[in-house]
């Protein structure tokens, strides 16, 4: 068994707004062992971004709450950390990417500077030191002519360069755990791959894991080892990449997979949609999230929450489905059973 | 290559608010002398007029003046003959700038302080206190605040002169009055581009790097926010240091203030044409050196002639 890094345990995450409470997280669970890529796929608003946000500290409060969890870094609860301890933690042991890197960068700093400040503030070097090894991480990310690029600014920059000095930053202090949310989402298909091999790369590099947020399972099933997929605030399914990939055993997960369109299908089929909204997470439901919408939803589902049902080593999924009581499911796909 | 431009733009500027200046005044009705018209035989004021080349036509009397002009000569008043306008400018100039200078110190120091207070603490008390002394600032003009500073701290509690010009004492009533509206508007401004600041997602990525509040506000917060506020210093600067008649007034400070409203209404030429060029000339060289200074602020900016 690999050692756990970080452990998630039943974090929930509020937030307040004009229109009522939020439930952006519930109840939701997770762990990243050492060197491992963990991904964390599903739609806009299931949540995915305010967990990777929770585990740095950066859910502004108010409006934001962390009402109940656990986020354990080698043991230690970064939830119960003072301000001033988890200052120390963010950045060093735990560093973010971002999904825009237009963005993401002070515009009136020198990109170098920009990196030279995490290692200013977490190591005791300073000065021209820490210049060399700003230099030198420009240079790991695969920027060419390092010491020129330290003196230039963020605008003097494409996205996906740019998108590397984020890394840079982020890995300046060999973290234990890198949270990448979205990293190429705004990126074109071609620096997308770029980015994703140098995260890969650094990765084995420094021992660092990294938990990879992004809607695309494309990117899922090129860098990550274990995925969990979110809806409606919620992980519904967790499992290693081949077996979410060959064995998904959520129906969510079915509608994700269907979904991807196929380039090589002979005949010029239509994308298959997931029909339907994602949950209102105002007054969330007390079943499963995804009953409205799922095919297969039973009576059960609309009423109460489906717990984890251990599928394999390491895969698991909140599925009534995957109850021993449950009919088969060719039953109910012949009976045409729809829940509206 | 980008300055010869802007300097010649620059002269340009200064040519046709001199000679805009000049149309409009001539167009006002009334000479100097109108009120001499009465006691004055007609003669002695042919004499007086053809002194002055207002006898000939405006485009005569126009280039005798460009003449003039080219030579830094600016002529000499007519309500005080004795007084070139030059001598006017530079006797009244240096009160007025050290004034304006103070205020626009006060003004930017305090402004500035109570924006980023006020963005930092947004929707909480010290926002709204802040905001209460900048709406007061904006809204209680000067010549309400000045008579008030004089009740209170110079003739209620003694400890500062009432009025009049001489040592730095003198200074701090007038120069507290000056700046409260400056202050109040700086102290808006910035406090609104900080909180737009604060929402940037680099702001974010400072965070997630774990500076403390200090270094995210004062490393990545300020600088970004600043920028606005600077294109609004210019003015302003201008503005203050070439003297306001109000203030001037009210505290007895022999100022530049009182002449710009003065030779107005005396139908003072050459006044009028020396005080509105001498503003304009500080106002077109202070803005091109704000241009200047934001290649240093803002990387982003590049000065070039266009079209690169």
């Amino acid at each position: 068994m690999l050692e756990r890094l970080l452990e998630v345990n039943n974090l929930e995450v509020s937030f307040k707004t004009y229109g009522g409470e939020v439930q952006a997280v519930r109840d939701v669970s997770f762990h990243v062992d050492k060197g491992e890529i963990l991904a964390i796929v599903g739609e806009s608003g299931s949540g995915k971004s305010v967990t990777v946000q929770s585990i740095m500290g950066l859910i502004p409060t108010p409006p934001g709450k962390i009402k109940n969890g656990e986020v354990l870094l080698e043991g230690q609860d970064l939830l119960k950390l003072s301000k001033r301890d988890m200052q120390k933690v963010k950045g060093s042991k735990i560093s973010m990417v971002f999904q825009d890197p237009m963005t993401s960068l002070n515009p009136t700093m020198k990109v170098g500077k920009q990196i030279a400040e995490s290692i200013t503030t977490h190591q005791n070097i300073k000065g021209q030191e820490a210049k060399e090894r700003a230099i030198d991480m420009i240079r790991r990310v695969g920027i060419s002519n390092p010491a020129e690029r330290y003196e230039q600014y963020p605008h003097e920059f494409s996205g996906g360069m740019r998108q590397r000095i984020m890394i840079a930053i982020a890995l300046a202090c060999h973290p234990k755990v890198l949270l990448a949310d979205e990293p190429t989402t705004a990126l074109d298909v071609t620096i997308q791959a770029q980015v994703l091999d140098l995260m890969k790369n650094l990765k084995d590099e420094m021992d660092t894991s990294i938990i990879l947020i992004t809607h695309d399972l494309g990117v899922v099933a090129e860098t990550a080892e274990r995925v969990a997929v979110m809806y409606g605030g919620m992980i519904v399914e967790t499992a290693p990449v081949n077996e979410l990939f060959h064995n998904p055993k959520h129906p969510y997960t079915w509608g994700l997979l269907e979904s991807i369109p196929d380039i090589d299908a002979a005949d010029k089929k239509r994308l298959v949609p997931i029909e339907g909204a994602p949950p209102d997470l105002f007054s969330p439901p007390k079943g499963c999230p995804f009953a409205p919408r799922c095919k297969y939803a039973m009576d059960v589902c609309v009423e109460e929450m489906p717990p984890a049902f251990s599928i394999d080593s390491g895969h698991e999924a909140k599925c009534w489905l995957n109850d021993s009581r449950s009919p088969a499911l060719k039953e109910l796909v012949a009976a045409g059973r729809q829940l509206s | 290559m980008y300055i010869v431009k802007r300097l010649l733009i620059m002269l340009l500027t200064i040519w046709v608010i001199a000679s805009l200046t000049f149309l409009i005044m001539k167009f006002i009705p009334g000479d100097p002398f109108a009120s001499d018209a009465d006691v004055l035989p007609e003669e002695v004021l042919q004499n007086i007029r053809a002194k002055y080349n207002l006898d000939e036509p405006i485009a005569v009397q126009y280039v005798l003046y460009m003449r003039d002009l080219v030579t830094f000569d600016l002529g000499f008043s007519i309500q005080s003959e004795t007084r070139s306008v030059n001598s006017i400018i530079a006797d009244g100039a240096p009160a007025s700038a050290l004034l304006g200078l103070q205020a626009l110190v006060i003004a930017l120091a305090l402004g500035l302080l109570l924006g980023i207070v006020a963005a930092l603490n947004h929707n909480k008390v010290l926002d709204y206190a802040s905001m209460f002394i900048a709406i007061i600032g904006i809204s209680v003009p000067s010549f309400i605040l000045a008579p008030l500073l004089i009740k209170y701290f110079a003739v209620e509690w003694g400890m500062l002169p009432v009025a009049s010009w001489g040592t730095w004492q003198h200074s701090i009533l007038p120069t507290l009055a000056l700046a409260a509206t400056p202050l109040a508007v700086i102290a808006r401004f910035m406090r609104s581009s900080m909180l737009e600041v604060t929402n940037q997602n680099y702001i974010k990525t400072a965070d997630a790097k774990g500076l403390s509040k200090t270094q995210l506000v004062i490393r990545h917060g300020i600088r970004n926010a600043i920028l606005p506020v600077i294109s609004f210093i210019g003015p302003l600067f201008v503005s203050l240091i070439t003297g306001t008649f109000v203030i001037e007034k009210i505290f007895a400070i022999p100022g530049i203030g009182r002449y710009f409203v003065d030779s107005i209404f005396n139908r003072d030429y050459p006044v009028i044409m020396g005080t509105t060029i001498f503003f304009s000339v500080l106002l077109v060289v202070t803005l091109f050196i704000i241009d200047l200074s934001y290649r240093y602020i803002d990387p982003r900016i590049k000065l070039t002639s266009g079209g690169e």
